[in-house]
């Protein structure tokens, strides 16, 4: 995970939602410790999706978690997320 | 239009799926059950079916480029601006664009207009979900049918 992709989803996390940007950590689960909810989660998708020139798969997401193929830490924690998201800009560039 | 059934969008005039982009028009009933209680002695297009009426061109706006695959719902209204009244008898143009194209959801910016005065605008916000039921996706596609929406390459 690239510390400007935190950095970045971040501060987009907090513009969005009304959590302090200090309680935000790469550690953090955005649903279960930071409290966002699926539409305010769409949001600071679509956020994403624009500041980095990316589809965030978040249908095929959602869809392995609700199939039990991977936890909802696996998307979700912070740095997971970002991490993702940098293999996605990968992906674009490649 | 037909108020009490939701249907506001009398026809679509251009489905434009290089700009993602949609027109419709509809004119406001000149009588309505609803007009008896907004307001008494001064009927007006309330602002919800106004939203609405964004939202259902937005809509139709998605199952046009999707070719109808999967349903909108309306889950967002933000920076929704109501900014003149709209009598019974008013003709109207709804456009809709579409702003996102995101993965399960979208996201659009659409206006209603009267001549060149605006009357309201939104960004608006859906879910996008498979079909729930077979029943549903029946009756969008009839009622994309009854407005015109071109469907020439929507599967069966």
């Amino acid at each position: 995970m690239s510390t400007d992709t935190f950095d970045k989803v971040a501060d987009i996390i907090a513009e969005t939602s009304e959590i302090p940007r200090e309680e935000i950590t790469p550690d953090s689960h955005a649903i279960d410790e930071l409290g966002i909810d699926s539409l305010d989660f769409l949001d600071i998708v679509y956020a994403v999706d624009k500041a980095f020139g990316i589809k965030v798969p978040l249908e095929a997401w959602t869809q392995e978690v609700n199939e039990g193929k991977a936890s909802t830490e696996d998307y979700f924690v912070l740095k997971n997320l970002c991490a993702r998201i940098d293999d996605l800009r990968a992906g674009k560039s490649a | 239009m037909l108020l009490e059934y939701f249907q506001m969008i009398d026809q679509v005039a251009s489905l434009d799926s290089n700009e993602k982009r949609l027109v419709a028009h509809s004119t406001i009933p000149r009588e309505s059950p609803i007009f008896e209680g907004h307001f008494p002695g001064h009927a007006l297009m309330p602002g919800v079916l106004l939203i609405e009426t964004m939202a259902q061109a937005s809509g139709y706006l998605v199952l046009g480029l999707n070719n109808f695959s999967q349903m909108p719902f309306l889950v967002g209204v933000r920076e929704a601006k109501l900014r003149s009244f709209v009598e019974p008898k008013t003709p109207i143009i709804i456009q809709a664009r579409l702003e996102h194209d995101g993965s399960g959801f979208a996201m659009t910016k659409a206006a209603i207009s009267h001549g060149d005065q605006k009357i309201c605008d939104a960004r608006l916000t859906f879910k996008i979900m498979p079909f729930p039921a077979p029943e549903l996706e029946a009756e969008m596609r009839r009622q994309a049918g009854r407005i015109g929406l071109n469907l020439e390459n929507a599967p069966t």
